[in-house]
């Protein structure tokens, strides 16, 4: 049983509302960062932890804060992004419907070490119901003194504030979500300068996932020595996975990383397996824009070593053979699904989801999808295949922000991995309507070259 | 100040130029001219903030700087990426960035009409030099064509959102030029389209400049529509006293003869506007006594427009006033007096259900 940091109390009724928190051990943690420690301090636990960004790139949060300029005089963000949009991902929902308090007393300590006086919580538009259990965490955090003016009588001031986005998937890249917040066309920015010298308003802005927010609370109530004694290697502490797909437990799990892919999913602990006896197929581990994997390469890395859910054994390989942990949007596909299929519902969502800036992505995710559903149509060509790896080709890396790369990669990695179930359905296509590829060889133990 | 500014090294494909700090790559690789100057399909020079978007000057950093030498993971904007001291860049010597630029070059026009033969811009579109130089021969798009609700823009400028790449070059045109911006983009992804805010006109003075910006034949001239075409005509610089301040009153006029077919403002070796011109200059001013003629504008000798040295033209004559002698043309039969099914008395809206040929019958109504 792993130890959890961030759900430990999630089980307790009532703990949504102040009052339980509080009695829990809640803002504790802000007290002793606000009272015994100031900002410093806290930033160098933040290192120490070596808490790295939970929104998908896993970027160190420590060295973030470290970068944001501090000229005199002007004014600070820190903005939460609670965009959750990716298809898959499912973890902060949880923690802003459940454990409000949490967010807002990692927000709290994050805007004390950031010296942000005003914080912005951007919330998904189609989590509708949300914004009002933070606001009314909000009100209780402010009614108890935990927000407002002269914050435990240290003279830090902070307000939080909550805004609905309007159902763009885009506005989760951290300049769109500012622009956005701005009360502009939701377009992402081109880079440099990067939100930590000009963001919100041209002033410097932090713009965090809010699982990495709430980890802060952790990381100061046991300290950074203890979160990182957690994990493995630079995968420190404890990982919200939102399990989805064809599993008998689907559902957000809090892991320690140090458990093996294989554990995850077949545990009774965590998925319980796949749904009615069926075999595992595939694997989308960290949201719907990461590769997928078949079930040979996603137990045990191309070196035949077993897979671990963390940062660096899922994206062992690179892309050739590996994944990423990215949001932790973990889906299982059993023996039943079809990977065109998906990618076709992955490529539709990315063209329905591009802001349409800048042109490889504008043009190219519409034309991915138009080919992918030829091919699952049972009207594709055996050069439609490899139309689609030089398009994917052209669009990553030539964008201007990731959802580019996030739209070119699951249809690399499908065909890259079942490139014979692409085949299959240009060859097959009347028996492609009818059935599906089934598992094939997909889960057949790979060859492991020997060791020199 | 008696210091002197220091002033950064960059090599861009193999060839030194010295500029100075805060320059992008695009603008140091035009003080070096010539091939290795990328395309640029959205950067403005004169408009802020503009480019970025269409990634046609995509180029590879192979040394960052003297201080960081490691290369750019990725291709980067030239027209948005400032040089560093000691930076090395690749462009047409680098096969990635030329594939690179080969690719966007397709994406432009997977869902551009390719109605060059029928559009007003043809013979000055950046587009079609960029397809010319960079792009592939032929398209391996098997789709329909992206097409969009008509809009009007008013009676001097008219929008083929078909043709548009979203450069967004007029809407950076509009918010720095005029009082009021009244178009941008609406919608996402590849059905954004440049739009007025619940079609408004654009009705400011100098709202026509988004014409010389539009890269391709989406905003084109009304006044000079179908006209003629931009190599029947010689460009000639000429000037006016404009009473608007803003206007710097120095344009090009598209003539054919003693004809004023279009105004525009000169454009220089980019396709970059030198000043702007106001709407009265452009759309009111087709007179050639309404200028100072100052003498034949330079074209570059490659380009299409400079094929048509038309010297000493002789204006055509309307072949229909002789045909005519002297006679009104006369309408022959009104079409609703012919057709049974066209007629303007029955209102579609008002029968249920689609139209059948009963309502249209005579005997009934």
């Amino acid at each position: 049983m792993g130890r959890k940091l961030l759900l430990e109390n999630a089980h307790i009724e009532g703990i949504r509302y102040y009052d339980t928190y509080r009695k829990n051990g809640g803002y504790a943690a802000a007290e002793k960062a606000l009272k015994s420690m100031g900002p410093e301090a806290v930033l160098e636990e933040v290192k120490k932890s070596g808490l790295r960004g939970r929104g998908g790139a896993g970027f160190p949060t420590g060295m973030k804060w470290s970068f944001i300029a501090k000229p005199e005089g002007v004014p600070r963000y820190l903005v939460c992004n609670a965009d959750e949009s990716e298809p898959g991902t499912f973890k902060d929902r949880y923690l802003m419907e459940f454990i409000p308090h949490l967010l807002i007393e990692g927000l709290l300590i994050s805007s004390f070490t950031l010296g942000a006086n005003a914080c912005y919580i951007y919330i998904r538009g189609e989590y509708a119901w949300i914004p009002d259990i933070l606001e009314q965490a909000i009100q209780e955090a402010k009614n108890n003194g935990w927000l407002g003016k002269n914050i435990l009588g240290t003279g830090f001031d902070l307000e939080i504030y909550v805004q609905r986005g309007a159902g763009a998937y885009i506005c989760g890249e951290e300049t769109a979500l500012i622009e956005s917040l701005e009360g502009k066309r939701g377009n992402p920015r081109i880079k440099p300068p990067f939100p930590a010298v000009k963001g919100l308003w041209q002033c410097p802005t932090v713009v965090n996932n809010v699982e990495t927010l709430a980890a802060v609370v952790p990381i100061i109530k046991y300290g950074g020595d203890e979160y990182i004694k957690l994990g493995t290697g630079k995968s420190t502490g404890t990982k919200l996975i939102s399990a989805c797909g064809n599993i008998n437990k689907p559902g957000v799990y809090e892991i320690e990383m140090n458990i093996s892919v294989e554990e995850f999913i077949f545990s009774d602990e965590y998925c319980g397996g796949i749904k009615n006896g069926k075999r595992l197929k595939a694997c989308i581990p960290g949201g719907s824009s990461v590769p997928v994997l078949p079930a040979n390469l996603l137990l045990k890395t191309a070196k035949g070593e077993t897979r671990m859910m963390t940062y660096e054994s899922l994206a062992d390989g690179g892309f050739a053979t590996g994944s990423m942990l990215g949001s932790g949007g973990f889906i299982v596909m059993d023996e039943d699904q079809c990977i065109v299929k998906n990618t076709l519902t992955f490529a539709r969502f990315y063209h329905h989801e591009s802001c349409g800036q800048c042109s490889p992505c504008r043009e190219g995710t519409g034309w991915m999808e138009k080919v992918l559903k030829n091919i699952e149509t049972g009207k594709g060509k055996m050069s439609d295949i490899d139309l689609l790896w030089d398009i994917q080709r052209k669009i990553e890396g030539n964008t201007i922000c990731p959802l580019g790369d996030a739209a070119a990669w699951p249809v690399a990695a499908a065909i890259r991995h079942f490139r014979d179930e692409f085949e299959w359905h240009v060859k097959n296509p009347e028996e492609a309507l009818r059935r599906n590829y089934g598992l094939a060889h997909y889960a057949d133990p790979l060859p492991v070259p020997a060791a020199v | 100040m008696a210091e002197e500014k220091k002033l950064f090294k960059v090599k861009i494909d193999n060839i030194s130029v010295e500029v100075e700090p805060g320059t992008t790559i695009l603008n140091a690789a035009r003080g070096i001219g010539g091939d290795v100057v990328p395309p640029a399909m959205c950067y403005y020079s004169k408009l802020q903030g503009s480019g970025g978007k269409c990634r046609t000057c995509l180029v590879k950093v192979t040394k960052g700087s003297d201080a960081d030498p490691r290369p750019m993971p990725k291709l980067v904007a030239s027209c948005r990426t400032t040089v560093m001291d000691g930076m090395e860049v690749a462009n047409i010597t680098s096969p990635e960035v030329l594939e690179a630029r080969k690719g966007i070059v397709e994406f432009l026009l997977i869902n551009h009409p390719l109605d060059c033969p029928v559009c007003d811009q043809a013979g000055e579109c950046d587009l079609q030099d960029l397809s010319y130089e960079h792009g592939a021969e032929s398209t391996r798009y098997e789709f329909k064509r992206r097409t969009f609700d008509k809009i009007d823009l008013g009676e001097h400028i008219q929008l083929h959102m078909t043709r548009c790449i979203l450069c967004y070059r007029c809407v950076f045109t509009a918010d720095q030029l005029t009082e009021a911006r009244e178009h941008g983009v609406l919608d996402r992804g590849d059905h954004s389209q440049i739009s007025t805010y619940i079609q408004n006109n654009l009705d400011n003075d100098f709202i026509g400049n988004v014409i010389d910006v539009c890269p391709v034949g989406a905003l084109t001239d009304k006044t000079a529509r179908f006209k003629n075409r931009v190599w029947f005509l010689k460009p000639v610089d000429a000037h006016r006293n404009c009473e608007n301040p803003k206007c710097c009153g120095k344009v090009a006029l598209w003539m054919r003869g003693d004809e004023v077919f279009r105004v525009t403002a000169r454009k220089d070796q980019y396709g970059e506007v030198e000043d702007w011109i106001c709407d009265t200059c452009r759309f009111e001013k087709k007179d050639v006594k309404d200028w100072t003629i100052e003498g034949p504008r330079k074209i570059d000798r490659h380009s299409v427009i400079s094929q048509g040295h038309y010297v000493n033209t002789v204006k055509p004559k309307d072949p229909l006033v002789e045909v005519l002698d002297g006679r009104q043309p006369r309408l022959l039969f009104d079409i609703h007096s012919q057709s049974e099914v066209n007629r303007p008395d029955i209102d579609l809206s008002k029968i249920d259900g689609p139209a059948h040929s009963d309502d249209f019958n005579k005997s009934q109504s």
